[in-house]
């Protein structure tokens, strides 16, 4: 009974512990490079802006591991407000396109989105700065000094300052013409779906695109740090997972090894009768088995509402669970698995033991 | 009557930091359907006798021949099967299993070679029960029967596989005298009953007067061998 808990409990550490790592980073990947482009690609000329781009982006869609794609006319330019001068940046999207990186629409607490080539949205903390409602008016002055007059038709909130209070989002055809774009744009973002292999990606989009007038960055290469932080508790969640393992397999063999010791009566009274050494040595190895069988499930069981249990009680002031749980069925299968092995393979000293366990020195022995 | 058991020239010694030999060039055949004894003090080599003849020993050199096969040559799982089918246990201790009932102990022998019971052994087990005057406790855990209920159990367990030859060794050495006299007379039984061949080994001499013939072994030679 004490080694099956055993056997749970170390299962269900490793699952929790595997799984919450993993949740960690996957949360904290998402909620850094989530709701923005995983590979941007912009122009490398000096005139900083791309023509031709509905060539790229058909080419861009036709590659695998491609989630969207977007395009910008990003310029900055400032508000005039009272004495101040506000820097900002005006972003031109098509709406729907930028929603699916930036998830803008669930971002927009007040408002909606733009419509007229009028319209713009402006971020939480410039609202709070400008103190204005829906409906103002809104002057912003290029750096070539022309002013255009805009209409707020809403408020969002992307969670990050620094957006907040400096991007105006306004419709892709409006900033090309405030702007003297003409048809150009600035960038194309991208979002694909193995984030981690966001890198692989940008250079397949390097080799299908052969043109030397862009330039392409992914995220990966703007965040090594981050990805060094990642890679540094991965290896340490690996090895605090090893040594679980390992401690359960000394446990479990010990445990056995004290059982054969324990039954060397019963063993050699048995084997005195005729039981066959194979015979006898198979119990310690399904009695391994089936341990780790019951140990091992439970342990699935326990580690997932361990999980559950800190993910319920762990949460930010507005209730909200600070990791976003990722339920990985491959590594609970593999959990489990490794829990069945490791037991049963601790089956095998005792059973080794067995074997050469005589039955005339237990009867000697008396 | 052809012999069951013999044993030719076997000599045994132990290896050691000094090597000891505890039994000399023994020469010794039983007869099947016979009850013998084997007397000595003790130390005196008896025990590694009946371990040697019950093939949970080897003997350093010498031939054991059990009911016509040379046991010399055959492996450890060979001689698991023959001890299985041939030979029934009855030690000092009576070594059943606590876990299980005393009719579970007494399946035993039974389910190492055959997977399941059958109507035909459990009428079998009863029979041994009956015999034994045991019925009463044969669905009792072997830990809450009396030390006469427990040797009368390991008893049963050594026939359930109708074996040729039951080994006893002391299987009276923790019984008081009253038992030990309802023991022999059980071992006597069974013996006229189903001819099994008895070689039991006894400081007792009371027990060794009950059988047909008493062999004497003194620092591991035959010292008498008496036929009654």
């Amino acid at each position: 009974m004490l080694i099956i808990i055993g056997i749970a409990i170390a299962i269900s550490i490793q699952i929790f512990v595997g799984l919450l790592i993993d949740s960690l980073q996957k949360t904290l990947v998402d909620r850094t490079i989530g709701n923005s482009p995983q590979i941007t690609i912009s122009s490398a000329t000096d005139i900083g802006t791309m023509r031709d781009w509905e060539i790229l982006v058909s080419e861009i869609r036709e590659i695998d591991q491609i989630k969207t794609v977007a395009v910008s006319a990003t310029s900055s330019a400032y508000i005039e407000d009272g004495t101040r001068n506000l820097p900002i940046i005006v972003r031109g999207f098509n709406f729907n396109n930028a929603d699916s990186i930036y998830n803008i629409r669930n971002s927009l607490y007040e408002g909606r989105p733009y419509q007229s080539v009028r319209e713009v949205l402006i971020g939480k903390d410039l609202r709070e700065d400008l103190e204005v409602n829906i409906g103002d008016r809104l002057v912003v002055r290029t750096p070539e000094g022309k002013e255009v007059i805009f209409i707020i038709s809403g408020f969002y909130d992307l969670g990050v300052a620094s957006v907040n209070e400096s991007w105006v989002l306004a419709n892709l055809k409006t900033a090309q013409r405030i702007f003297n774009f003409g048809n150009r744009i600035t960038a194309i973002e991208v979002t694909v779906n193995d984030v981690f292999a966001a890198d692989t990606t940008a250079r397949e989009i390097e080799k299908v695109l052969n043109n030397d007038d862009i330039e392409i960055n992914n995220w990966k290469q703007q965040n090594e740090e981050l990805l060094s932080g990642l890679e540094g508790q991965r290896m340490s969640s690996l090895v605090i997972q090893i040594v679980i393992i390992a401690s359960v397999v000394i446990a479990i063999s010990s445990v056995l090894a004290i059982t054969v010791l324990q039954k060397s009566k019963e063993i050699g009274i048995l084997k005195a009768m005729g039981i066959k050494d194979l015979a006898a040595s198979v119990i310690f190895i399904y009695e391994g088995f089936l341990v780790g069988l019951i140990g091992a499930t439970l342990g699935v069981i326990l580690g997932l509402g361990l999980l559950y249990g800190f993910n319920a009680f762990t949460t930010s002031p507005d209730g909200v669970a600070i990791v976003d749980l990722y339920i990985e069925y491959d590594f609970i299968l593999t959990s489990w698995l490794i829990g069945l092995a490791a037991s049963t393979f601790a089956g095998i000293l005792p059973a080794r033991k067995s074997i050469k366990l005589s039955p005339v020195e237990v009867i000697r022995e008396g | 009557m052809s012999s069951i058991i013999e044993l030719k020239n076997v000599d045994k010694i132990y290896t050691g930091a000094v090597d000891t030999q505890v039994l000399f060039d023994i020469n010794l055949s039983f007869d099947s359907g016979s009850c013998n004894a084997i007397v000595g003090e003790s130390g005196s080599g008896k025990s590694t006798l009946l371990n040697i003849m019950g093939t949970l020993d080897k003997p350093t050199s010498g031939e054991v021949i059990i009911d016509g096969i040379k046991t010399g040559d055959m492996n450890k799982n060979r001689l698991a099967g023959l001890r299985n089918e041939t030979i029934g246990f009855v030690f000092q201790f009576h070594y059943l299993l606590p876990e299980f009932t005393a009719i579970e102990n007494v399946l035993i022998p039974y389910l190492i070679r055959n997977n399941r019971t059958s109507k035909k052994i459990i009428e079998k087990a009863n029979e041994l029960f009956e015999m034994l005057g045991i019925t009463k406790w044969k669905n009792s855990p072997v830990t809450k029967m009396s030390g006469g209920q427990q040797q009368r159990t390991a008893i049963a367990r050594a026939l359930i596989n109708n074996p040729k030859i039951l080994i006893a060794d002391e299987p009276t050495g923790n019984l008081d005298t009253e038992t030990t006299n309802k023991v022999c007379v059980i071992f006597r039984e069974i013996n006229q009953r189903f001819g099994t061949t008895f070689i039991v080994v006894t400081h007792d001499l009371q027990v060794a007067e009950k059988t047909d013939r008493i062999i004497e072994i003194i620092d591991g030679k035959i010292e008498k061998d008496v036929l009654k």
